[in-house]
């Protein structure tokens, strides 16, 4: 596994894209930086980014990747490799690469600008632990579309959805619930429906260490009072950690039954 | 060895395998024919261990291979569509390729040579022309030592001179006793190298012979038409 892991990561790192999602991040954390002028400042809107656009990114390069190395993969399949480690190597190289670039990328700016001396330290620690999480989370989704899906163009449509029903869609249909039945006590229903998707439950997760509950009204202070604990946090990640495990497990299960 | 016992494959309601039964004896040279859409790369695949037949056995040397793949150091398999990450050098893939494998005896020096690959060592995978990516598929099938080796469409894209070197590297390997598994359209290559043809029609063996004795069923002496005589007759 770490063979096939070890060449997809460098396969990647050699491509254009890697250093056009590296640049990006390079790029944004200085124009915040120094156009906040505050780290905390810098985390939150980085943190707006992050959230919706590293999911995009890992939906994006593990479908992408999935198809592009079809040729490839069967290749390896024919190699005395079994199949899980093909597929499950192919998958850290791309997530991996991809979560270096966020870290590299991010970092940099804020080394330079002294994350080390600023009490937001953590908070940024956090952001880039979500971004990672994210996406190992998104590019192990869509490997699982990919495998699912022998047609490419359904692949990535099927792919693009699932971003945008996470990141968007879902959040329409949590707010017109909220008003729909707002007569009735909502705190655990929105509790529950938040860390459902590992969109929003990173977006809380951050605020809430950002110490900004106070902005999100009652609803905040439940939630600071659950996710603002230790035991928030160890279930949030918990539960991160289950949306890589859970898509691992079904890249796995399909890889083991697919025809090639 | 290999033994093929009744082995079925449907992908949805398209049947593509009904009922294979095979052996396929050390040292053999062996042409798989017929139609597109007739099966011969899903029975390739399934010796392979690429395609999970829904039915039936296949015995390796005694050894069922179904959930295994260790056996695949057995095998050298070229694949039909030659298609590599592009960001990688054609040294590195074959350096990557023989990482993968381990431990094996590998003469890349000689195959780079007889097809002439120098000058696009260093040149990336995505930037070769479709037949250079077909020599390198070559290359890195044939470099190992192994016992058994699958070709399918071997000819595709390749220039004439190479077309002969192909040729004579396959004669070569027969002489050292190897199988191979040629899938090929191309009869005066077939005829050239290949001592049985396996004609598949519908999923099932629909001749199982050497060249003469296909020559002699059809009454033909022209081998394509002792071909084209069984594809007639298949179709009736």
């Amino acid at each position: 596994m770490f063979k096939i892991l070890k060449y997809s990561f460098f396969d990647l790192i050699r491509s254009r894209w890697s250093y056009v999602y590296f640049a990006f991040f390079l790029l944004l954390g200085y124009v915040l930086l120094f156009l906040n002028n505050d780290v905390s400042k810098a985390v939150i809107t980085l943190m707006n980014v992050i959230i919706i656009l590293v999911p995009l990114m890992g939906t994006m390069f593990g479908v992408m990747y999935f198809y592009n190395s079809k040729e490839f993969t069967e290749l390896l399949l024919a190699q005395p490799l079994n199949r899980t480690s093909i597929f499950i190597g192919q998958y850290l190289g791309v997530a991996i690469s991809l979560s270096l670039s966020l870290i590299i990328g991010l970092g940099i700016p804020f080394l330079a600008y002294g994350i080390f001396k600023s009490e937001a330290i953590l908070d940024f620690l956090l952001l880039l632990v979500t971004g990672g999480f994210l996406t190992f989370i998104f590019t192990a989704i869509s490997f699982y579309i990919g495998l699912s899906n022998e047609n490419r163009i359904k692949g990535f449509g099927y792919a693009i959805l699932f971003w945008l029903f996470m990141a968007v869609i879902y959040d329409g249909l949590f707010l017109i619930s909220l008003i729909l039945f707002e007569e009735y006590p909502l705190d655990t229903f929105s509790l529950i429906a938040s860390m459902v998707n590992p969109i929003d439950l990173s977006r809380i997760l951050i605020l809430l260490k950002l110490d900004i509950s106070a902005l999100l009204g009652y609803t905040g202070a439940v939630f600071q009072k659950f996710f603002g604990t230790h035991w928030g946090l160890i279930v949030s990640l918990g539960l991160l950690t289950l949306w890589v495990i859970i898509p691992v497990f079904l890249i796995r299960k399909k890889a083991l039954k697919k025809d090639f | 060895m290999i033994e093929i016992k009744s082995i079925h494959k449907s992908f949805g309601k398209n049947k593509v395998l009904q009922g294979v039964d095979l052996i396929i004896p050390q040292g053999n040279t062996i042409a798989i024919m017929g139609p597109n859409g007739s099966g011969k790369t899903t029975l390739i695949k399934s010796i392979l261990g690429m395609v999970l037949p829904n039915q039936g056995n296949i015995l390796m040397n005694g050894k069922n291979i179904q959930r295994s793949w260790k056996y695949r150091n057995q095998i050298d398999y070229l694949p039909q569509i030659a298609n590599f990450p592009n960001n990688l050098k054609v040294s590195e893939l074959i350096k990557m390729i023989k990482d993968i494998r381990g431990g094996e005896i590998v003469e890349e020096d000689k195959y780079i040579n007889l097809f002439s690959l120098h000058p696009f060592l260093n040149k990336k995978l995505g930037n070769l022309s479709g037949g250079t990516k077909q020599k390198v598929n070559l290359v890195i099938a044939l470099m190992f030592e192994s016992p058994l080796i699958i070709l399918d469409e071997p000819t595709s894209g390749l220039d004439p001179v190479s077309l002969l070197v192909l040729k004579d590297i396959i004669i070569e390997q027969k002489k050292k006793g190897k199988t191979l598994l040629i899938c090929s359209h191309i009869m005066s290559f077939v005829e050239a190298v290949c001592d049985t043809i396996i004609f598949i029609w519908e999923g099932k063996i629909y001749f199982n012979g050497t060249i003469s004795a296909l020559k002699k069923e059809t009454a033909e002496d022209d081998f394509e038409h002792a071909i084209a005589h069984l594809l007639k007759n298949a179709h009736v």
